[in-house]
């Protein structure tokens, strides 16, 4: 039997299932709403010349399946919480999207691609948009023109000093000059913005990285190697003063060897070369428990993709107690 | 044993990544299935969290920083999750930033989850307080040191934020006993260290929930510059586990709701994926070994 053949097999497998799953008891993927109506009291404002209202909207927000169910089996007629057509097909549209770019796991294939496209173009309109509402508006556009962004932009735009607004205006115009770079001639002028940029940013990143990663590190490895821990009678502790001092001794140790390795003026022989080699398994150590990190890290996000297929989409799980009525158990048994 | 290993050496990747899902997905389903999750001992890193929260007196000021976004909430949430519910527990006033765009919506979520739901006697503007997204990274940081209102000059509803009533007392960032970082990457917990702990002289002190690529970074500033750290989803469930024991203790009821379980039910998946790995790892270096093996008898 061919590879491709036995994926086959287990894919049509799971499709199987997936099947089953759809048409027996309560079905799956489905989510409800609840209506929640909401009536807010607007002050009449004298500058925009609207009168004091009342406005009134209706809040959907989503409720657990087993609060429809009980609503259900309570009055059959019930309308106050239904069966929300748009948020299921997120749920599916999500469900689809998770599995597509698991997919390319099995190879590459049209569904991945499309996941992976919908994925970057999202993003970069998510993040372009961001940028636009969240920086250019009110922290551009609102200093340089205040009143027309507070009139017709942003009503709730903080009032701005006048040291801000001159600030803004000079971004303005650096910000012009970086744009400059785009033209062949007045490239140079983005040269002035870019140094500022350069300069600022090292000013900022040399004074706090020397403060917490050179000065307060450095007094953090300043330890002594015998570290007396006592009890509360005042006398000294055997078993905590060894671990103490032990770790205190690996992190002195640790510290040299390891600059010892990066030392590159003298040659790596004998103590210095013994020093150095001690150093590389302390560097060993250190790439093996960040990638063991990692790997946690990755599985925790893969358990996390999973439960939602397993418990939103699926409803083969119910650990948060959405369902109660009906879980794999229930379905199974 | 060569059979063995020409079937080790010729094994199509995806056999792997199969028996990888199913490692993941049975404890997934057995967990989901029994509630029964996997036994948990707190590390310093996360007692230290633990105890610089308690140890806070009742209605202090907790400053909460969501430096993340959806991607990485299958680590953080958790840890957000269990770290509002102490502060509230303990009655704590809780502000919430964001440093991330997509941060204020989870800030929503978490009050929504666990504030609204279990403590609806908490009133917004007098014990918990939501500002919202900031763009600038480290120049809020930086702003924060000296003036708060002036980074966060209006609330997520939009009302200013002098007028907030929780906000009486506080001008800058030292003004709050307790900084709780939950962190995703830049800007995040290694930001506040460099800029606000470090630069406040050490009148900021700092905890930290991280994603497990983060972890070994800023191990080193565990236990000087950051008082306390839960690192990946392992810290998360060890902190778990000591915040609902230590809860139920005090409430007299054993009975843990799921949402503050999240983390710990993740460590089976996490159990079955890490003996995939550690198989593996082992299976390779066999089938290395034994062909080097091969490789000099042949030569010889």
């Amino acid at each position: 039997m061919k590879p491709s053949r036995n994926w086959i097999v287990v894919l049509a497998v799971v499709a199987a299932l997936i099947g089953i799953r759809a048409f027996s008891g309560q079905g799956m993927g489905r989510v409800f709403v609840k209506a929640e109506p909401i009536t807010v009291q607007v002050a009449a404002d004298a500058r925009m010349g609207t009168p004091a209202q009342s406005v009134s909207w209706t809040r959907w927000s989503a409720v657990p399946a087993k609060a429809y169910f009980a609503a259900e089996r309570a009055n059959p007629q019930q309308t106050e919480i239904q069966f929300s057509w748009a948020r299921t097909m997120g749920l599916w549209l999500a469900a689809f999207l998770t599995l597509a770019i698991f997919s390319f796991m099995y190879r590459d294939n049209p569904a991945y691609r499309f996941a992976e496209a919908a994925i970057v173009g999202v993003s970069a309109a998510y993040w372009m948009t961001i940028g636009f509402w969240d920086t250019i508006v009110p922290k551009l556009l609102g200093s340089v023109w205040p009143n027309f962004v507070k009139a017709n932009i942003l009503p709730s735009l903080a009032e701005q000093s006048t040291v801000q607004v001159v600030a803004m205006w000079a971004a303005l115009v650096l910000g012009i000059m970086l744009l400059m770079r785009l033209s062949s001639k007045g490239a140079w002028i983005s040269m002035w913005p870019l140094a500022f940029i350069i300069g600022v940013t090292a000013g900022l990143k040399i004074v706090s990285h020397v403060e917490s990663d050179l000065l307060q590190q450095s007094v953090a490895t300043f330890k002594p190697l015998l570290a007396l821990e006592r009890g509360a009678d005042g006398a000294v502790a055997m078993a905590p003063t060894v671990w103490l001092s032990l770790r205190n001794v690996l992190i002195v140790v640790g510290v040299l060897s390891c600059l010892t390795y990066f030392f590159f003026s003298v040659e790596h022989k004998g103590l210095v070369g013994r020093s150095a080699r001690v150093g590389v398994w302390y560097l060993m150590i250190t790439f093996g428990a960040a990638f063991g990190f990692t790997v946690m890290g990755r599985v925790a996000l893969l358990a996390a993709r999973v439960e939602f297929l397993f418990d939103d989409w699926l409803w083969l799980i119910d650990p948060s107690g959405k369902r109660v009525v009906e879980t794999l158990s229930m379905v199974v048994g | 044993m060569s059979g063995f290993i020409k079937v080790l050496e010729g094994l199509d990747r995806r056999w792997i990544y199969l028996a990888m899902a199913i490692s993941v997905a049975g404890p997934i389903i057995y967990i989901g299935l029994t509630g029964r999750t996997l036994p948990e001992s707190a590390t310093p890193a996360a007692e230290a969290v633990y105890n610089a929260i308690e140890e806070l007196p009742a209605r202090s000021r907790v400053l909460f920083s969501f430096d993340f976004d959806p991607g990485s909430g299958g680590e953080l949430i958790p840890m957000a999750t269990s770290l509002v519910h102490q502060c509230a527990a303990r009655g704590h006033k809780m502000y919430f930033i964001a440093l991330w765009p997509l941060g204020p919506q989870l800030i929503e979520d978490t009050i929504k989850r666990v504030i609204t739901a279990d403590y609806p006697h908490l009133k917004e503007g007098v014990d918990f307080v939501n500002f919202g997204y900031q763009a600038g990274n480290e120049a809020v940081m930086k702003v924060m040191l000296t003036d708060f209102v002036k980074a966060f000059p209006k609330t997520k509803t939009g009302d200013a934020s002098a007028q907030v009533p929780m906000m009486e007392g506080v001008t800058r960032a030292s003004d709050f006993p307790l900084l709780i970082t939950i962190s995703a990457g830049y800007p995040g917990a290694k930001e506040w260290v460099q800029y606000v702990v470090s630069s406040s002289g050490g009148k900021v002190k700092m905890v930290t929930g991280c994603t497990g690529v983060q972890t070994p970074q800023l191990y080193p500033y565990f236990p000087g510059q950051l008082a306390g750290m839960l690192g990946a989803i392992k810290g998360a469930a060890e902190y778990e586990s000591l915040v609902n024991a230590n809860l139920a203790k005090t409430s007299g009821d054993a009975k843990v709701q799921p949402k503050y379980q999240e983390a710990q039910r993740r460590m089976g998946p996490q159990l079955g994926a890490h003996l995939l790995m550690v198989a593996l790892i082992v299976l390779g270096n066999i089938a290395y070994f034994a062909k080097r093996r091969e490789g000099a008898r042949a030569s010889a």
